[in-house]
Formats: structure tokens, C-alpha cells, sequence
């Protein structure tokens, strides 16, 4: 009866929901929902130093972000994120107002308007191999002439205007094994110097007229030992080569289009010899070598003599050298010690001259400088100023000046590989919470603005008073447990291996922390995160003991590397334990088991096909031992297309002596045929997903057994041919197959294939369903797939004398042995818009209806009701059907501009979208993040268990004073109405 | 919808029907036999699991032979190919043989049909071995090769049971092999039925094997409807609403009506009846409200 009164709620549910339209007015922007614009990882900075302009950077990054950031304020002018795979090889600036970058390993050249970002041309580059690519800008331009801009990629040399963009010229290099190093472009002289390498053996040196592109001179001249393509140009007519043994510098003079060698033996100028290593940052006349963990510079002389000059044994981080005043150059370098950094700029020639020395307290969880660059300027006092712009390990990017960090951007944000969300402390008596609540007039001020403006009585100012109010809404950003569950801490683990805890409130950032390693080996300094787990999440100690979240990272990109896991309390971020696990991690599966300390279990599945189990204590082996016949998993090779089932078996036996190993037998096989099927995409439910209703109530009054599983794996294959790009087969070519199968006996219990259909394959999978999205090679449009499971063998039981007399099966144990008796319905339905990622809200009980999050390629969320991909759509819904809430079939999926959750916004590089409960039924969090961050709160079926956030308190109070006054004023009157009629 | 549905279905029929002449009839004791195993899919998949005979062989085991018939065609050709099992962790060892047709369609593509399945028994180290995984309610497994053609193909296909799940009278085994082709991609096994959770001990009456065996290809995803469809669905939109809507029932029309005139009427017959007791009838109106007023 209960599920009765369920379904009944649930069918009100949907129908009150019937004329949901999901958007938000104009004054609701920013209420509960914010946005982080950030760039990522500085590759290349650029500063520009116009007199008249403001003072900026041009930066370029490993998101592929070419920006302009303002550099007082570190705020970003303009922006524009490249495409995922036109990743930038150089930018520079021409002509004084043009920012050039270059992209796609040399193939695109752009030039963007420095002041506001606006393209001003884009030219294609043909290109005919891959080959490492070089951009030259020619400086100090004099704005007469247009010396071209050269450009080496994909196997050509082209001259390109700065002007237009239009190629002036381009120079075939597409011989066998060369491979250019080096263009030098000798300011004033119109010829260009083009160095390259023979098969690593030759030295060839073509001397290209800039303005026709002929080659006026070639020089070759053959090294015996070979090169080992490590160079740094030191001046424009040398460069300084390591040879293939990386023991022997070898100056290469072209000056005049002769080429010399000149080898020098690094033992003969250092006394401790090794592999040696040249550093990136080009100095004037010198160069740093690292050898043996000392970074040594090296001066060149004229002829070519090599001398050391200085050599350090800290580990330190250089910037290119700069032209300062007289000639002189100059460069920076940062080297830490303790918790302070310490920034020096030198002069090239004469190292002894320091221009700056200054120190720095700096953050330990930024961890080590990766990148310094420099840019000079005029104090007011006319001498050098230098401000340094440097990028530290976990990718943040810092503005030092006058030895204070004058900025900071945390752009390890833009490059989040996990989340997972977190509640906030209890709020506890004798806990200073932050003092957010004022006086009682304050409240009642401001709810009488509230009440204006409710009443439309507001003046202007007051209405932006009230948005001001609204948008620092008190409780907001408390750091307690709030009662409805909107204040949450998002755990965002980065590339980086930082992991980040935002307010959900307005997203700063609570605590940060940069992830060790424990055993400080030189093979793993910095291991690099991987995934996020909940680790322990108190219900029974909430007040007295913190949450955790366990880290797994690893030491090398190498999946075969050690493992790291590292353990951090939620509440202060600081590290509670890290241990080398010393084994690799393939696979981490949370079990649905805790120990008596709410620490979840967590099998670690390694390369030899053993697993681990953690916490590694005798309870949680005693628990894992009850459930030994239970524990099941699964592998899927994507390579060799095929999906492994595994049972456990016994301990490890021999090799290691680990009671908290376990060896593993193979219980099932999927063997796709490699010739026509590629695993393309698997999906499984999020594992603490609830699920509310078991059934679905038909219109005929007939119920649905919602097929329920955990253990259900959704896996989507395209034939071989099909896997690439979309448009590179014919649709007679490609089909795409899409399967349910159970992970714990193997059964394939859907399959279907798409014939002429393409991926790739995007999908979400919650309760019984999976919605998944691919191209149409046929109808050239974009699909979405609706598959819905449903439970055939508790069919019988919808007699509700059965279920009174107990004679129901419903809490029989169910075993994924028993052969399946499945119901699977779907449908497809066209949809406009490729799909970068698919997810899907969920609440606590799972009551309130779904909304489908798709991020859209113009890396927008836009939330589609769950009811619109319904397979039940039929074209002609009967009275019945219309009242459950079917909609009438159309044959592709409605775009509906309001329901854009990001509203004007975008969330620029769209990598994934979280979706997390509230304690509120109808609301759910919504993080999306990319290079950008944004959060939202979510209301599927709009916030039906509570009122809104301007529901006028004050209005309802004076309502009930003015009710209960009046009801007093007329007794009053009555009685000596009642009074005077007696006299009468 | 159910036009469509009916269409959509004739046409399928059709279709198949031109390819495989005698099935229609035979598909219901398909459906019989294996209950609802792909009963309530669409269309195709019937057809084509109704392809696949399954007959189990009779050499000395109990269960049914049911034979298809269908012209044999010039391009068909003889495929067998072994299953093979393991007690627990044992080594896999022959424990039968599929033999199938194999049907080369013009289009190039290759489907498995007439398959028919020899168990050999259990010999009585296997029997043994069988009891053993009995009592640990260890995995009795098997598996198949890859591709029927050139066993065993890219690898073999595993499947593996409970051992208990399987006794019954006799021991009772259920395959559903889902082929691509020429390709086995899955081989699903398990008893034909529920196995109870937990599992009871318990030994079979007869160490004979019934099996039954359903070949499974994969169904195309049901299209959207295509714009023709759509015109004449539109058609038919039009129609309808050409149609009168349904005549909604007086009360249901006129219910805000009704409900007050009740209340009027009924305030109506109290005051008749308040008047009735009055004894002074013939007064002038006027009066009567002020001595009710009064009265108040």
C-alpha cells in the first residue's frame, strides 16, 4: 500500500511538473550560482610594454588559451580557448598591435588584436608530416617595412605577412630526415639563416633571401658523432648542440654561411661529468647545462670557447635573458629555500652584478617553481624595475614586485581531472561561525526592502540594494551544515595532483593542498592524482570526527607505475597519511561494506591481475573474508576489445606473504570481433545513486518492474573503420552496437546496433535507463538513444492480494544467477546539438524527476527533462497518457533557450559535469568544470518542499498583524454596535 | 501507434518470411519452450532466434528433437565447433559439440543456423569433480571458441555458473550464445530459470544434461519515425481533430454549476422549513428580519 501512496505521490509529482519550463530571471543571476574563468598552465608569456596601453601579458597555456591578462590586477582582458586539439606551439607579438600564435604542430597561424582579443586573420598552413614547429617574429620592426613573419611545420618553411596574414612564400623542406632547428633572422639584414639537421648527423645551414624565398646559399658539413637534438641558440650566428653521447657541447658557427664546428669535452670544464642536459632559456652568449643535478652556466666566447662562468647546485628556475639599458642583458632565476623563494636578476655578462634580490614567503602547496619570466620597467625613480611573472608546480600563475606577490591565479583549477562533494562540519555551540547574522532592525530592514520591492514601491537605488543584499545573502557562505544541505565543499582534485576545496556558496577556495610523496625517492617526487574516493564519511561521529577522502595518484604516467594513495581530512585539508603502496593501480573499486570506524572498503586491482584490499586492518579483512564469495569485478581491455569478468579466489599464495592480496580467477569473456567491433565507451551507475520507485505505473493501470541493478555495464562499440573522425566513412561502413551486460555472470541482456550511426559515444546511465547520444551517418544529424529496462520476473507480481498475503517475491534475495527475464524499450529521437558530456541530476530519495545535463559543444549545460527521451512517447498520447505526462513523439529533441543552466555563460573547454544531492528532495547541486568552474543549484520540479529565497517574511508577518488587528478592531466595533442595539 | 506497430511488424514478416519459408508457426513453441526470452522484443529478434533450432542431442539423453526445415541452399555449409568445460579452476576439457549450418548471405554477411548441441555425459571423475564443486558452491565453467569458422578465433568465450544453480531433476543448462557473424561474442549460461539465493546443496536425481540452446543476433534500433511517417501521421492528426473531441459527462461539465445551485437550494429548503415552524405565518417581510435581527 505504501508503494501505492508512492506511486500516486510520484505521479502527482510529475504532473505538477507537467508545465516546467527551467529558467531564471534576469535578477536571479548570481544568486546560487557562480563562475570561475581561468586559462591554465602558462606556456609562453609575452609581455607588452605599449607606452600609451594599460600594462599587459599575453600568455599562452597547455589548455590551449591564448589570453591577455592585465598585469596589476591579474584579471583577464581577453580570452580565447583554442580547439582540444589545436594546442599552441608559440606566440609572439608583431607589428606592435598584433598578438601572432601559432597552433596545430605549425598548421594554423593566427593574429589576434592586442587591445580586444578580435581575429584579425587566420591563415592555414600547408603542411605535409609531423615535425616539431618553430614561429619567428622578426623585431624591432620599423613600421615601413613588412619583414614577413617565418614559420617551420609540418615539413615547410613559410613566409607569412604580418599584415593580412596572406603567405608570401613557402620553401619546401620535406626531405627525408632533416629537420630544422634553428631560423635566425639578423635584424636589418633581409637574409634568413634556416639550420637544420641531416639525420642527425649533418649540419646544413640555407641561407633564404626573406623577401623571394630563394635559397642563396647552402652549406652542409657532416658530424661524425651525431646529435642528440638538444640546442640552444646562443647569438645569431652560433648555436650550442649536445651530441648524441651527451657528453660533448658542439658550438656550430654559420656565420657568413660557413659552417665550424668546435667541440668541447664537458668533463673538461666541469670535474664531475655526466649525462648532460641544456636547459631551455636562452641567454645571451651563454648557456645552462644541467649535469649531475648542478646547473652550470656556460659563457661563449667569440671563437667559440666554451667557460663556465658559475655553477649552482640548488635547483633553480631560469627566465630568458632581456635586453636592459647599455647593452646589457639580463636574466632572472628563483631558487627556494625553506618555505621562501628567492628571486634574483643578474646581468648576463657579468653574473656577479645582481640588479634584484628579493625573498619571498611563499605557500608550500604550491610546490616548486616551474617557470619564471621577466619583463622590465622604469621605477619612478629611473632606474630598472623588475616585475617577474612565474608558474609554480601546481600551475598557479604569481605576479612578484617590489617582493610581494602582487597576484595570484590558481590555474591548476582549469585543469580538474575528479570531484566528488563533501559535507561541511556540524554547526557546534562554542564553534565562532562566522559572524554573517546582524541585528534584529537589519533583518527587518531588510526585508522591508524585500517587501518594496515585492510591491513594486522600490526606487532604483533601493532595487539595487536589495540585488546586493540577495546576492550576499547571509547563510550563504557559512563554513557549517546548513539545514537544507546547499552549503557543500567541492572536492576538486587537479592534473597538478593539488586537490582544492571550494564553497559551494561562492566558490573560493576553503583549503588547497598539493599531494606528497611519501618516500621523497627521486623516481617519484610529485606523484600525479588520479582519482578521488570518499574514504570515511562519519554518520555515527559526525560531530566528533572529520571526514575523509582517499587520493589515489601515481608515480609516472606509466599505468604500470607504483601507486600512491594519500588520505586528507575534508574539514582542514591537511594530509592524515600517505604510503607507497608498491604495487600498480589499474582499477579502484569502493565496496558497499564499512568498518566499524565508517571507513569504506576499497579493493585495488593491479597489472598481474591481483587485488588489494584497504584499509589494510584485520576488521576490514574479517569483513571482506564474510563477503569473500560475493565480490565480484570486472576488466575492460579497450585495446584488444574484450570485457573480462573476475571472482575472487584465494590469498596471494607464494610470492608475497600479503594477507590483504588476493589472486583472482576469470569467470566470463566478451570477445568482440576485432574486425568489426572497438570498444568505444563503457558506463555503469553512479554507485550511491538511489533509486526511489521500483515500478512504473502504466496508463492501463499495469506496473513495470524497473530492472534495478548495480552491476549492470553499458558498452557501446562502433566497427574500426568507424572510430575516427565523423564524415571519414560511408554510412554502409559503419554501425554502432550498443550492449547491457550484467558484470557479474557476463549476460548480455540488450544489444542493439545502430547501422550507418558513428561515434563518439556520449551517455548517462541512472536507474533503469541509459540515454546515450552518437551521429547518424544516414540522416547526418545527431542522435539520442533511449534504452529503459525493465524487470519481467516480478511481473506477476501486481495482485494486490499477493502483496497483502505476503505472496510476493519482492524480498526474496536476488541473484544475478537466475536467468534474466528483461523488458527492454527504446526509442530515438534526432537532436541538433553535438554533446560534449552527458549528465544527470540526482537527489536524495530520488523522488523528484530527472533532468538530463548535456554540455553542448558551445560549452553550455542545457537541462533536458528526462520526460522528452521517454521510449513511451507515442505520437497520439491517449487522455491517460497525456495525464502521466507523456508527450507526443516528434522525431527530434526540443532546444529550449530558457533552460540553459548556464544561462549567458559558458563554461569555455567543457570537460565534465557533477551532479550531487542537496538534503532538500527537490534540489540538486550542478558543477561543471573545464578551463572554467561553474557551480549552480538545481530545481528539476522546481522547489516544491520550500519556499523561495525572496519570500517576503516581513509581508507574511504584517499580514497576520494587520489580520489580527483588524479582526480585533471590528470585535470591537461589534460589541458596541451589539451594545447600542440593546439600548435601543 | 498501433497502425505503425502492425506495419512495421507485416513488413518485417514479410521480410523474413521471404528468407525463411516455415516459421511463423513454429516461433509460438519457441516462445513456449523459453518462456519469455525474448518474448516481448521487437520483432526481429523473434524471427531470428526462432532461426536457431534448438535440439539438443537424444543419443542417450532425454530431451525433444525438433527439426527445421528450409531449403538448403548451394552457399550454405557445415560448421562444429566444441564446448569445452572446468570444474572450479581445472583445465578445460571437451564436454560436447554445436554443429550448425552456416548461411552465407549475397550481401557478404554470414549467420549460423540449425544449430544443434550433442552433451556428452559426465564420465565419473567428472561426476566427482562435479560433486566437489557442488559442495563448495564452486563455478562450474565453460566456454566456446570466438569464431565458429576458424576456431578458436581470437580467443575463447568464457561462461561460468554456480554449480548449484544447475540441478535439478536432471541437470538442467540453458545457452544463449549471442553471435556477430561468423563470431561468437557472448556465450550467457545458467539454468534456465530462478536459482535461489542461498544456494541449497543439492545433488541432481539424474546426471543427464537438458539443455537448451537459443542463438541470438543483434537487433537493429528501432527508427524514429521518418518523415514520411510523419506525413501521414499528420494525416492523421488531422483527421482526428476533425473528429469531435469525447462528450465529457454532464457533472463533469457543469460541476461549478451545480454545486452551488445544491447549496442555494438546500439553504433554500431549511429556510422553508425554519418558516413551516413559525407560527406566524402572514406576516409583512419587513418584520420578520428585524425580529430575526433582534433575535441575534
Amino acid at each position: 500500500m505504501a508503494m501505492a501512496i508512492r506511486v500516486f505521490l510520484l505521479l502527482l509529482i510529475f504532473l505538477s511538473s507537467a508545465i516546467v519550463s527551467f529558467s531564471l530571471y534576469e535578477d536571479q543571476v548570481g544568486l546560487m550560482d557562480w563562475h570561475q574563468r581561468y586559462i591554465g598552465k602558462v606556456k609562453h608569456a609575452v609581455f607588452h610594454t605599449q607606452k600609451t596601453g594599460r600594462k599587459r601579458v599575453i600568455v599562452s597555456t597547455e589548455e590551449n588559451v591564448v589570453a591577455s591578462l592585465d598585469l596589476r590586477l591579474g584579471e583577464i582582458f581577453w580570452r580565447h580557448v583554442l580547439g582540444t586539439k589545436d594546442a599552441i606551439d608559440g606566440v609572439d607579438i608583431a607589428l606592435g598591435k598584433y598578438v601572432i600564435t601559432l597552433s596545430s604542430e605549425g598548421t594554423t597561424l593566427r593574429a589576434w588584436n592586442l587591445p580586444d582579443g578580435q581575429m584579425v586573420w587566420e591563415t592555414s598552413l600547408h603542411s605535409a608530416q609531423h615535425s616539431k614547429s618553430l614561429l619567428s617574429v622578426p623585431t624591432n620592426l620599423k613600421v615601413d617595412k613588412d619583414y614577413p613573419i617565418i614559420v617551420f611545420g609540418g615539413g615547410y618553411l613559410h613566409a607569412v605577412s604580418a599584415i593580412d596574414g596572406e603567405v608570401l612564400w613557402k620553401k619546401d623542406f620535406t626531405e627525408e630526415g632533416f629537420e630544422i632547428q634553428r631560423v635566425l633572422q639578423p635584424p636589418g639584414s633581409s637574409i634568413i639563416y634556416v639550420l637544420g639537421f641531416l639525420n642527425s648527423s649533418e649540419a646544413v645551414v640555407y641561407q633564404i633571401d626573406s623577401k623571394s624565398g630563394e635559397v642563396v646559399a647552402q652549406k652542409s658539413m657532416v658530424f661524425p658523432g651525431g646529435f642528440s637534438g638538444e640546442i640552444s641558440s646562443v647569438s645569431n650566428d652560433k648555436v650550442v648542440v649536445l651530441d648524441s653521447t651527451r657528453s660533448i657541447l658542439v658550438t656550430i658557427g654559420f656565420l657568413d654561411g660557413d659552417i665550424s664546428f668546435q667541440k668541447t669535452q664537458i668533463s673538461d670544464i666541469v670535474e664531475d661529468s655526466g649525462k648532460a642536459e641544456i636547459l631551455s632559456p636562452l641567454l645571451s652568449n651563454m648557456l645552462a647545462v644541467k649535469v649531475n643535478k648542478r646547473t652550470i652556466f656556460v659563457r661563449v666566447g667569440g671563437e667559440g670557447k666554451l667557460e663556465v662562468v658559475d655553477s649552482l647546485s640548488d635547483e633553480i628556475a631560469m627566465s630568458d635573458s632581456l635586453p636592459v639599458a647599455d647593452d646589457q642583458e639580463a636574466f632572472a632565476s628563483v631558487h627556494h629555500e625553506g618555505s621562501k623563494i628567492h628571486l634574483m636578476v643578474k646581468l648576463v655578462n657579468d653574473l656577479d652584478t645582481v640588479l634584484l634580490r628579493e625573498s619571498i614567503q611563499m605557500d608550500q602547496h604550491r610546490g616548486r617553481v616551474h617557470k619564471v619570466f621577466i619583463n622590465n620597467y622604469i621605477r619612478t625613480d629611473r632606474t630598472n624595475g623588475f616585475r617577474a611573472l612565474i608558474v609554480m608546480e601546481d600551475h598557479s600563475l604569481l605576479l612578484l614586485q617590489q617582493g610581494a606577490i602582487v597576484w595570484s591565479r590558481e590555474e591548476g583549477l582549469a585543469s580538474v581531472t575528479d570531484v566528488t562533494t563533501v559535507e561541511l562540519p556540524v554547526a557546534k555551540d562554542g564553534v565562532s561561525v562566522a559572524k554573517v547574522e546582524h541585528t534584529l532592525l537589519e533583518w527587518l530592514k531588510g526585508h522591508m526592502l524585500k517587501l518594496k520591492g515585492s510591491l513594486l514601491l522600490a526606487s532604483p537605488e533601493e532595487v539595487v540594494a536589495i540585488q546586493e543584499l540577495r546576492l550576499k545573502s547571509s547563510g550563504k557562505n557559512k563554513l557549517t551544515r546548513d539545514h537544507n544541505g546547499f552549503r557543500k565543499l567541492i572536492l576538486a582534485l587537479t592534473r597538478a595532483g593539488k586537490l582544492f576545496a571550494l564553497h559551494t556558496g561562492d566558490g573560493r577556495i576553503v583549503w588547497s593542498m598539493l599531494l606528497n610523496s611519501p618516500s621523497k625517492s627521486e623516481a617519484c617526487e610529485r606523484p600525479n592524482g588520479i582519482n578521488l574516493y570518499q574514504w570515511q564519511v562519519p554518520h555515527h561521529h559526525a560531530m566528533d570526527k572529520n571526514p575523509s577522502v582517499l587520493v589515489v595518484g601515481r608515480c609516472g604516467s606509466d599505468s604500470s607505475a607504483p601507486g600512491v594513495l594519500s588520505f586528507v581530512d575534508v574539514y582542514t585539508g591537511k594530509e592524515l597519511s600517505s604510503s607507497d603502496i608498491g604495487h600498480s593501480v589499474v582499477q579502484v573499486m569502493p565496496l558497499p561494506f564499512t568498518d566499524s570506524t565508517e571507513q569504506r572498503l576499497h579493493l585495488i586491482a593491479d597489472t598481474d591481475g591481483h587485488v588489494h584490499l584497504y584499509p589494510k586492518t584485520s576488521e576490514a579483512l574479517s569483513i571482506f573474508q564474510r563477503e569473500f564469495q560475493n565480490v565480484y569485478w570486472y576488466t575492460v581491455g579497450a585495446d584488444d576489445g574484450i570485457i573480462r569478468g573476475h571472482a575472487m579466489k584465494s590469498s596471494c599464495s607464494g610470492e608475497t606473504a600479503d594477507e590483504y592480496c588476493f589472486s583472482t580467477r576469470e569467470l566470463w569473456t566478451v570477445v568482440f570481433p576485432s574486425e568489426s567491433e572497438k570498444i568505444i565507451s563503457t558506463l555503469t551507475r553512479k554507485p550511491n545513486e538511489v533509486v526511489h520507485t521500483q515500478a512504473k505505473v502504466n496508463t492501463d493501470q499495469d506496473l513495470l518492474y524497473k530492472y534495478v541493478s548495480k552491476n549492470l555495464l553499458f558498452v557501446a562499440t562502433v566497427s574500426p573503420k568507424g572510430a575516427g573522425e565523423i564524415g571519414s566513412v560511408t554510412p554502409e561502413e559503419s554501425s554502432l552496437v550498443v550492449y547491457l551486460i550484467d558484470t557479474i555472470t557476463g549476460r548480455i541482456l540488450h544489444r542493439l546496433s545502430h547501422q550507418g550511426c558513428q561515434g563518439p559515444v556520449h551517455a548517462v546511465f541512472s536507474e533503469n535507463w541509459v540515454v546515450y547520444h552518437y551521429f547518424n551517418l544516414r540522416a547526418h544529424k545527431y542522435e539520442v538513444t533511449v534504452v529503459e529496462i525493465y524487470d519481467q520476473s516480478r511481473a506477476e507480481n501486481k495482485n494486490v492480494w499477493k502483496l497483502i498475503l505476503g505472496k510476493h517475491n519482492l524480498t526474496a534475495p536476488i541473484t544475478s544467477y537466475s536467468r534474466p527475464e528483461v523488458l527492454t524499450k527504446s526509442q530515438s529521437y534526432f537532436f541538433a546539438q553535438s554533446v560534449k558530456t552527458i549528465a544527470v541530476t540526482s537527489t536524495t530519495k530520488g523522488i523528484t524527476s530527472k533532468q538530463l545535463l548535456i554540455g553542448t559543444i558551445g560549452d553550455q549545460i542545457l537541462a533536458l527533462d528526462k520526460r522528452f527521451v521517454d521510449p513511451r512517447r507515442t505520437l497520439n498520447p491517449s487522455q491517460a497518457e497525456k495525464e502521466e505526462g507523456i508527450i507526443p513523439l516528434t522525431d527530434s529533441l526540443p532546444i529550449i533557450p530558457q533552460s540553459y543552466v548556464t544561462h549567458s555563460l559558458k563554461v569555455e573547454g567543457l570537460r565534465g559535469i557533477v551532479a550531487a544531492p542537496t538534503k532538500l528532495e527537490s534540489t540538486t547541486h550542478v558543477f561543471a568544470y573545464g578551463v572554467d568552474l561553474f557551480y549552480t543549484r538545481l530545481a528539476p520540479s522546481k522547489t516544491y518542499d520550500s519556499l523561495t529565497d525572496d519570500f517576503s517574511y516581513a509581508l507574511l508577518l504584517i499580514t497576520i498583524v494587520a489580520l489580527v488587528a483588524a479582526i480585533y478592531i471590528t470585535w470591537v466595533l461589534s460589541e458596541k454596535k451589539e451594545l447600542s442595539e440593546k439600548w435601543r | 501507434m498501433a497502425k505503425l506497430t502492425l506495419l512495421l511488424f507485416l513488413f518485417t514478416c514479410f521480410i523474413f518470411s521471404s528468407s525463411f519459408a516455415f516459421q511463423s508457426d513454429e516461433l509460438l513453441v519457441d516462445d513456449d519452450e523459453f518462456g519469455l526470452e525474448g518474448g516481448a522484443k521487437p520483432h526481429s529478434t523473434e524471427l531470428y532466434t526462432s532461426s536457431s533450432s534448438s535440439s539438443p542431442q537424444q543419443q542417450q539423453q532425454t530431451p525433444t528433437i525438433r527439426k527445421r526445415y528450409s531449403d538448403p541452399t548451394d552457399l550454405d555449409s557445415k560448421v562444429q565447433f566444441t564446448l569445452q568445460h572446468a570444474f572450479g579452476d581445472s583445465d578445460f576439457s571437451p564436454a560436447g559439440t554445436f554443429s550448425a549450418r552456416l548461411k552465407s548471405w549475397s550481401h557478404g554477411g554470414k549467420t549460423l543456423t540449425k544449430l544443434r548441441f550433442s552433451r556428452n555425459d559426465f564420465s565419473a571423475e567428472e561426476k566427482d569433480a562435479f560433486k566437489n564443486l557442488l559442495k563448495g558452491d564452486e563455478f562450474y565453467r565453460i566456454r566456446l571458441p570466438s569464431n565458429v569458422i576458424s576456431p578458436p578465433g581470437k580467443e575463447f568465450v568464457i561462461a561460468s555458473v554456480r554449480a548449484r544453480c544447475l540441478p535439478r531433476d536432471g541437470l538442467d543448462e540453458h545457452f544463449i550464445i549471442h553471435m556477430e557473424g561468423a563470431n561468437i561474442l557472448a556465450v550467457s549460461y545458467g539454468s534456465p530459470g530462478a536459482c535461489q539465493y542461498p544456494r541449497q546443496f543439492k545433488l541432481p536425481a539424474k546426471w543427464s544434461f537438458n539443455s537448451h540452446t537459443i542463438l541470438k543476433s543483434s537487433e537493429q534500433a528501432p527508427r524514429t519515425p521518418i518523415f514520411t511517417e510523419e506525413k501521414i501521421i499528420g494525416g492523421e492528426n488531422v483527421e482526428g481533430e476533425v473528429e469531435p473531441p469525447p462528450e465529457r459527462s454532464f457533472w463533469a461539465k457543469y460541476w461549478m454549476y451545480l454545486i452551488p445551485l445544491g447549496l442555494v437550494v438546500m439553504n433554500a429548503v431549511t429556510q422553508v422549513s425554519n418558516m413551516a415552524e413559525e407560527p406566524t405565518g402572514g406576516q409583512a417581510g419587513g418584520s420578520q428580519v428585524q425580529q430575526s435581527a433582534r433575535r441575534r
